[in-house]
């Protein structure tokens, strides 16, 4: 029996504002426990909620970007629940009226082909505090630094059908949120989170199973495995005989295993209702194409423009697009060095395996753009062999200078002269009479012995193509 | 006893100087009859004489009284004048006022003091008042009697035995008893008018979003507003133009100009139209009631105003609207005393939920509690069309009854309470009863239109009030209206036994 996965996403953003949702109290992360909380976000008797004008503009940008509705209107509400770290007894979020409605996002997996995944809506809601059940013997500790930020909560479309396109739509998020600017994006300290709602079914059914909600997933890899995990749990239950209950469950990564929440933490009535310290929030057209106007160019147009404007294939054009910072990066390696192919492999494969090394982003690189042109340009001259540009570029990422600055002090230049490579292989074949007996027996895999040991005899600096077409002549009997 | 008038203390010299008005102790303290330090110390001392039996003051702020008084004298002697320079006065107890206990008449807030001002405090005090103290009130404004007050029931100064109205009923009662000259209130569903109706005062409940809410511990959100308790129209006037104004704090304040009131008394009512809803002249009214208060409307006839039938359709529902959305909100706005961060918290919890349900069962009274479940269940699951959503509707009717009936009139009036102040103890068994106290107030609230309460007569002795209602922001037309009216009657002169007025 074949099953099929049916995923949805929600997804809660934390948007890059200075101050909090509704109040003046600063954002920044790490500061000393409860030093970043004002009477409003201790929920001081009296105090009233006044929106960051900000936040709401970075939400209609996000709107704007997933091609969305825009609520003209929008409402905020009470989400009513006790809670610790909840300061107010309620969360301040929006149910029925949210900023952002229906819009879609594409995603591209490995092999280059997309799909379009529905968002159903996007709301502002305020986050929580942090409970710290660690720090204290016998007690919890509430830290109220983070109650109060703003978040954007992305709600998909049950349309993903497996763990591997939830990444991709993820990741495309994560591209479109920081192209923006409206977040950081980084998971690991929660500025993006992810609940993943996650059902099986046979596939050609046309109802849904029984879903089962997955909280707080917090990096890629888990979300993917946590899917996984689950599906497959949802699977052996129903194959055993069993069914799936409607439920939250945690995953654990430590055991890739979920497990279900006790029902008491999860069976609240919310009781929602207009928030009635703020009046409904009225944008118009005019403020909606102001936000337009502020726009970037977003990952999709800049992927296709990619492919037209240097020739890239679909899949470097949308690894390169991905980021806005590599994009402009990549960009200006092409531009200086006018070469996008080489470009694009050098930003995609050597450089990238640098940053990942030491993970580091793209605006924190050892290797400016111009420099790494400036190397691209060594190798187009033919100055240098890619083989020999690479240990520049190491040299490079050791800080020991501009790529001309290292083949001067090394004396790396390319060997082109033909006669001097005549001279190298002449000595080559002279050092291997058997070698030469043997390629003329018709053992043509010796060639590539050849090519080694000139190689080596140039100490790597003999253009390897010259090596190849003198090598052969030789051989042939001159 | 020969006693020299020149250098005895003014408070001997000035027996009668906690009988003035707002508006003659401006008068007084410009002319340089007393400092703001003489009349503050008077009221202090006539506070402790006589302030006990009534029970109006919570927590009485003597020493920080002085200091602003001082600080006000020093004012004036640098050449400033503005009339409420220098003028003791009392707020209602939910109004945050830094380092001072703000108690909201619950033991839940008994030790809170607040760190920071509501914004009506800080305008006041910018301007130059003087607090004497936070006045006792209903838990968290619960109430239409001032018998659910943590600190005990407040009195009526017309008669002890009697209720000062609720839930402004200590600020009432300060200002009736002459234990300040006026004071400060809120009103959700007729906390400002019913005890002024009770102790004899004019009380006005501005419109919705006039008054900043920023510091005014939150009972319903979408009804509370801020008002004034005070002898006379005139002195309302003054107090209202020193709290009124758009305040970034709020969001719900408004961002309409405030007029100059006082300038605003002296119109003749020559041609007002005058609506008399004919649901609030029918049952349940006292006889004795309504002949007083048509007795009242004769005077405006008097004064050139004519009197308009009109009607308000929905008004029977708004008592059934207010108690699903007023609770509804409550609900919400005090599950932040949790006993987590500051307010009362149970002795020895055994864990979290030990910790809510006792901290909140023992720091909140009936009322409270009462309020809170209804609204929670209002609220619930499956429950919201139906009482919530219903309500809202409801509410939007009696706006709409109100917007049609400005159309014709420029005021609307009634009686405020169908009867005058009832006795204490007399209807805590039975909350419905209580709840009709507020029958012809609360429309008012639910439709966010500024409300007066005037004196307009006496039946058996106890005073009786004047409803007026407004157009939204039409305070400064109030204000004309009742000023007129006391220009033309004496009601708002009486005392009560003993208070010289």
């Amino acid at each position: 029996m074949t099953w099929e996965t049916v995923i949805g996403l929600e997804v809660h953003v934390q948007l890059a504002t200075h101050s909090k949702l509704f109040s003046g109290s600063s954002t920044r992360f790490g500061a000393a426990p409860n030093t970043q909380a004002n009477v409003y976000d201790l929920a001081l008797p009296g105090t009233l909620p006044v929106l960051n004008a900000e936040a709401l503009r970075m939400a209609v940008q996000f709107g704007l970007a997933i091609g969305a509705e825009i609520g003209l209107t929008s409402v905020f509400d009470r989400k009513n629940y006790f809670y610790p770290d909840l300061p107010k007894g309620y969360q301040t979020s929006q149910l029925a009226h949210p900023t952002v409605g229906k819009g879609a996002l594409t995603i591209t997996r490995d092999d280059g082909s997309t799909q379009t995944i529905g968002i159903t809506r996007a709301h502002m809601e305020e986050d929580a505090g942090k409970s710290l059940h660690e720090e204290f013997p016998h007690a919890t500790g509430i830290d109220l630094n983070r109650a109060g930020t703003p978040l954007l909560e992305i709600v998909s479309e049950p349309e993903l059908r497996s763990a591997k396109d939830a990444v991709a739509y993820l990741k495309k998020l994560h591209s479109l949120i920081t192209y923006l600017g409206i977040s950081d994006g980084d998971m690991s300290q929660g500025s993006m989170r992810c609940d993943a709602n996650v059902s099986v079914r046979k596939v050609g059914a046309t109802e849904f199973g029984t879903r089962a909600e997955i909280k707080n997933i917090n990096s890629f890899r888990f979300v993917e495995k946590a899917i996984l995990v689950d599906a497959q749990r949802q699977i052996d239950l129903i194959e055993e005989g069993g069914k799936v209950v409607q439920e939250t469950r945690l995953y654990d990564a430590d055991k890739n295993q979920t497990r279900s929440m006790r029902s008491k933490e999860v069976a609240n009535d919310y009781r929602y209702f207009p928030e009635p310290d703020l009046l409904p929030v009225v944008i118009d057209d005019a403020y909606i194409a102001a936000v337009r106007a502020t726009l970037p160019e977003l990952p999709d147009v800049k992927a296709a423009r990619l492919q037209s404007q240097y020739g890239l294939s679909v899949y470097d054009a949308n690894v390169l697009a991905s980021e806005r910072a590599t994009a402009a990066y990549f960009e200006e390696v092409a531009q200086t060095a006018r070469d996008a192919k080489l470009a694009a492999n050098w930003v995609m494969v050597d450089l990238q395996a640098v940053l990942n090394k030491n993970a580091l982003t793209i605006a924190q690189s050892p290797v400016s753009a111009a420099a790494l042109a400036g190397l691209i340009l060594r190798i187009k001259d033919n100055t240098l062999s890619s083989k020999i540009a690479k240990t520049v570029f190491e040299a490079m990422v050791a800080g020991e200078g501009n790529a001309d600055a290292i083949i001067a002090a090394k004396g790396l230049t390319q060997v082109t002269d033909t006669h001097a490579i005549e001279q190298l292989i002449d000595t080559v074949l002279a050092n291997n009479p058997t070698q030469v007996a043997q390629y003329r027996a018709g053992q043509e895999k010796v060639f590539t012995f050849f090519i080694g040991q000139v190689m080596k005899e140039s100490k790597g600096k003999a253009n390897p193509a010259q090596v190849n077409d003198l090598l052969k002549a030789k051989l042939a009997g001159n | 006893m020969n006693l020299n008038p020149g250098t005895a203390s003014p408070n001997i010299t000035n027996p009668n100087i906690t009988n003035h008005s707002l508006s003659a102790i401006a008068r007084a303290l410009k002319n340089g009859d007393y400092s703001s330090v003489e009349l503050t110390r008077a009221y202090l001392d006539r506070i402790a004489a006589h302030g006990g039996a009534l029970n109006a003051y919570i927590t009485v702020t003597a020493e920080r009284a002085l200091a602003q008084a001082e600080a006000a004298d020093a004012r004036r002697a640098k050449g400033e004048s503005q009339p409420l320079l220098g003028v003791p006065l009392a707020h209602k107890d939910l109004f945050c006022t830094a380092g001072v206990r703000t108690s909201c008449g619950s033991r839940m807030l008994d030790k809170f003091i607040a760190p920071y001002d509501a914004t009506v405090v800080a305008k006041l005090d910018a301007a130059g008042m003087v607090t004497l103290g936070k006045t006792n009130m209903d838990e968290f404004a619960m109430g239409s009697s001032n018998e659910n007050s943590w600190y005990g029931a407040v009195r009526n100064p017309w008669n002890h035995a009697l209720v000062p109205g609720g839930s402004s009923g200590g600020s009432a009662a300060a200002v009736a008893a002459r234990l300040c000259p006026i004071a400060t209130g809120t009103d959700t569903g007729g906390s400002v008018r019913q005890p002024a109706s009770f102790c004899g005062l004019t009380g006005l409940k501005a419109t919705y979003g006039r008054i900043s809410r920023w510091g005014m511990i939150a009972y319903a959100s979408s009804l509370d507003q801020a008002g004034v308790l005070a002898q006379n129209a005139a002195d309302c006037a003054l107090l209202l133009q020193g709290m009124a104004g758009f305040d970034p704090k709020d969001s719900t304040s408004a961002q309409v100009a405030v007029p100059d009131y006082a300038a605003a008394l002296h119109q003749p009512l020559q041609g007002l139209r005058i609506g008399l809803p004919k649901e609030h002249f029918a049952e349940g009214l006292s006889l004795e009631v309504e002949q007083q208060i048509r007795a009242a409307l004769a005077v405006f006839e008097r004064l050139g105003a004519t009197l308009v039938e009109v009607s308000l359709p929905n008004s029977h529902l708004s008592i059934c609207a207010y108690y699903v959305i007023a609770p509804a909100e409550a609900s919400a706005n005090l599950s932040r005393y949790d006993g987590v961060r500051y307010g009362y918290r149970c002795e020895r919890p055994k864990d979290l939920e030990d910790l809510y349900k006792r901290s909140r069962s023992e720091g909140f009274g009936n009322e409270v509690k009462r309020r809170i479940m209804v609204g929670t269940y209002a609220l619930s699951a499956g429950y919201y069309e139906a009482y919530y959503g219903k309500a809202q509707k409801v509410r939007r009717l009696i706006k709409d009854d109100f917007t049609r009936a400005f159309q014709e009139v420029d005021v609307i009036m009634g009686p405020t309470t169908p009867g005058t102040a009832f006795a204490l103890g007399s209807k805590t068994k039975d909350p419905v009863t209580m709840y009709l106290e507020d029958i012809y107030t609360i429309a008012v609230n639910l439709a966010g239109l500024p409300g007066m309460s005037i004196p307009a007569g006496q039946v058996h002795g106890l005073p009786i009030g004047l409803q007026i209602v407004g157009r939204d922001f039409d305070e400064a037309r109030l204000l004309n209206v009742a000023h007129q009216f006391q220009q033309a009657s004496d009601w708002h002169t009486r005392t009560p036994p003993g208070v010289s007025g």
